[in-house]
């Protein structure tokens, strides 16, 4: 097996002392940035991407992979003692987190999600590490046309299974494409949509975007609401944890469902929100507890904690295997590569294998780490939230300003990034989903070269994407992600009528 | 959530969520204007450069006409956000405006200290000894961290080649 051995050579690149330095730092960071509100995961990267310029590229994977984790983790910890979901995939564990921490049983809970998470994160990661080289050894046949084809479904998949409206999906994807393409022509070397204008030569770089949309957005949003927090006190004690963990076992079905969801949630860039809510519903509906769920279930936590976590991390597939990120967050590190000079898609596997593995490897230990950092500071954690959002408020700001500038070290970067501040309150506010918007202004430059690759080989016909088994068999896949919603209304209609007849 | 029951007065949802579409399908215009004035046809070496994102700006312009007509026909009579939370929200956007505005002219360090300095006297009402705590501590702490650990420069000003940093 060749695999095994080049995830042991990953491992001695994770285990290296600095890197290990730098996961412990990553994780703490990342809860840090899941427990505060306005900071997510993809924000939070993308803030702390300049900080890693200086580094080698693994060990700055690493760190900010790490940082994803923490705050997948930390999303659980507001959840639960506060009610306050600190990142939109933990809203599901707060129906049966926040009534347990009610009935005094937060540390139970607490436990619960960090060992779900890390059990949906350890699942994703094998899924990683068996899947990825193959289908990275699979893509490397893709031509143009199939390499459009792959960006065709992973965007229909958002359109047919997200819950907003499909044409308010289709219109902010759209926005996304169209801020993508302005600047230079990389086929044509010309110029266009820059009006004149000498700031648009470059474009707009996705990294301001997100900090934009998701950190100064979230941060207007909160002010609306008028935060005003609650603290709640938790402690977590050794008993506990090895009592709760004592009684996990008997789950083993919910967790082996949620991770199966998670996977195939995130793999398709449908992301972790959704699948925790899928995996609550579904746990809902068939578990024996299920009348109990919402007034404090401890499957109720377990179901969408796995499933969270198994997409966040299953989100990295794709990603790494194709260049295609099945997460706002993915795409920030995607971004990440793409500034560390490595490109992205199946090649990665080829020319940086040690970039690779070290990666799958720090999966592992990040994983580990994490979960232990968060079942023994969980107290530190949970003060941060005592702190008032009129300091934590401008911090952010200024953090979000730092991170905006030395992406180009350009102020004008930082006035783009208070606009987009702006249209990301207004979209978010007017149930617009922001996260194609971000993939599309990341893919938006690739998906058009493909595309205008594919059209110029022939000549213009756009009989090329169906011209082969395989790139149609993508292309009717992505159709049918595009129709999924339409497609499922239609079929309950069949069903009910029939039970009518 | 709501803090004052007294005021629930605000734009409507619909009102607000039909100008944001507008914008929207505007936008798509400009991009489809911009497209046209690269060139959308074929050229020499295939598709001119405004061909995919002309598409894109009429893909825009499109789902944008369908989801104004959504909007408009059906009124759930909800409130976008009520005039205390709006202008909550422009207590920080207004002020975050001034901060970047400035920002290049005085650097960063200076602005951010005023800016959390006002923030925290201004909307949480804090005493000055800790005003003046974090807000001097947080740009030392980041100038170390970003200009001394991880070499990354960040925007100076006069203060700053005064004290020759």
């Amino acid at each position: 097996m060749e695999e095994i051995a080049n995830l042991f050579q990953g491992f001695a690149v994770a285990l290296q002392p600095f890197n290990i330095a730098v996961m412990v730092l990553g994780i703490v960071l990342g809860v840090i940035i899941g427990v505060l509100p306005g900071l997510g995961g993809a924000n939070g990267v993308a803030i702390l991407l300049p900080l890693t310029f200086s580094m080698p590229p693994t060990s700055a994977i690493i760190m900010l992979s790490c940082i994803y984790w923490g705050a997948l983790f930390g999303g659980a910890i507001t959840s639960i003692l506060f009610n306050i979901p600190g990142e939109p995939w933990s809203v599901a564990t707060t129906f049966d987190g926040y009534p347990m921490a009610q009935q005094g049983k937060a540390a139970e809970s607490l436990t619960a999600a960090f060992t779900s998470s890390f059990v949906g994160a350890l699942f994703a990661v094998i899924m990683i590490t068996l899947v990825a080289p193959l289908v990275a050894g699979f893509a490397l046949r893709f031509g143009p046309a199939e390499k459009f084809a792959v960006y065709f479904l992973a965007f229909c998949s958002f359109v047919g299974l997200s819950k907003e409206p499909p044409f308010k999906t289709i219109a902010a994807m759209m926005i996304g494409f169209a801020l993508a393409a302005v600047g230079l022509d990389s086929i044509t070397g010309q110029l266009r949509l820059t009006f004149g204008s000498t700031e648009l030569l470059n474009g707009f770089d996705f990294l301001i975007a997100v900090i934009g949309l998701f950190g100064l957005g979230e941060i207007f949003l909160t002010m609306e609401e008028g935060l005003r927090f609650q603290g709640g006190k938790a402690k977590i004690d050794l008993r506990v944890v090895l009592r709760t963990w004592m009684s996990l076992p008997q789950y083993w079905m919910t967790s082996l469902r949620s991770c199966i969801i998670g996977c195939w949630m995130g793999v398709t860039p449908a992301g972790a929100t959704p699948a925790s809510f899928m995996s609550y519903g579904i746990a809902k509906r068939v578990s024996k507890n299920g009348h109990n769920f919402g007034k404090g279930e401890i499957e109720g936590v377990i179901a969408p904690e796995t499933a969270a976590h198994a997409a966040g991390t299953a989100a990295l597939l794709p990603m790494l295997s194709l260049g295609v990120p099945g997460s706002p967050t993915a795409a920030v590190l995607l971004g990440g590569l793409l500034i560390w000079g490595l490109q992205p898609g199946p090649m990665l596997f080829v020319e940086q294998k040690e970039f690779v593995w070290g990666l799958i490897a720090s999966m592992y230990l990040g994983n580990l780490v994490g979960l232990i950092i968060v079942l023994t500071c969980v107290p530190i954690f949970a003060a941060i939230l005592r702190v008032p959002f009129s300091i934590i408020a401008p911090l952010i700001l200024v953090l979000c300003a730092i991170g905006a500038y030395s992406v180009h070290n350009s102020t004008f970067d930082v006035v783009m990034m208070l606009v987009f501040g702006i249209i990301g309150y207004a979209l978010k506010k007017c149930n617009y989903p922001l996260a194609p918007l971000v993939l599309a202004i990341v893919l938006g430059d690739k998906a058009e070269e493909a595309f205008r690759q594919s059209l110029l080989g022939s000549q213009g016909s756009l009989g090329i994407f169906f011209s082969n088994t395989l790139v149609s068999s993508i292309m009717i896949l992505g159709l049918i992600a595009l129709f999924w919603s339409v497609i499922q209304n239609g079929f309950t209609r069949l069903r009910t009528r029939a039970a009518a007849a | 959530m709501t803090t004052q029951q007294s005021h629930n007065a605000g734009p409507s949802h619909k009102s607000v969520e039909a100008g944001v579409t507008t914008v929207i399908g505007l936008f798509g215009a400009i991009v489809v204007y911009g497209s046209v004035k690269a060139g959308i046809n074929w050229g020499a070496e295939g598709p001119k450069a405004g061909f995919f994102p002309f598409y894109i700006g009429l893909f825009i312009i499109i789902s944008s006409l369908i989801n104004l007509w959504n909007t408009l026909r059906e009124d759930d009579g909800n409130l976008f956000a009520e005039w205390g939370q709006l202008r909550q929200v422009f207590s920080v956007v207004i002020p975050t405006g001034i901060y970047v505005g400035v920002l290049p002219f005085i650097g960063l360090y200076v602005s951010s200290m005023i800016f959390i300095a006002w923030f925290m006297r201004w909307l949480g009402k804090y005493d000055w000894p800790i005003i003046a705590a974090i807000s001097l501590g947080m740009p030392i702490v980041t100038y170390l961290i970003f200009e001394r650990w991880f070499l990354v420069p960040l925007p100076k000003g006069p203060l700053e080649d005064l004290l020759g940093l």
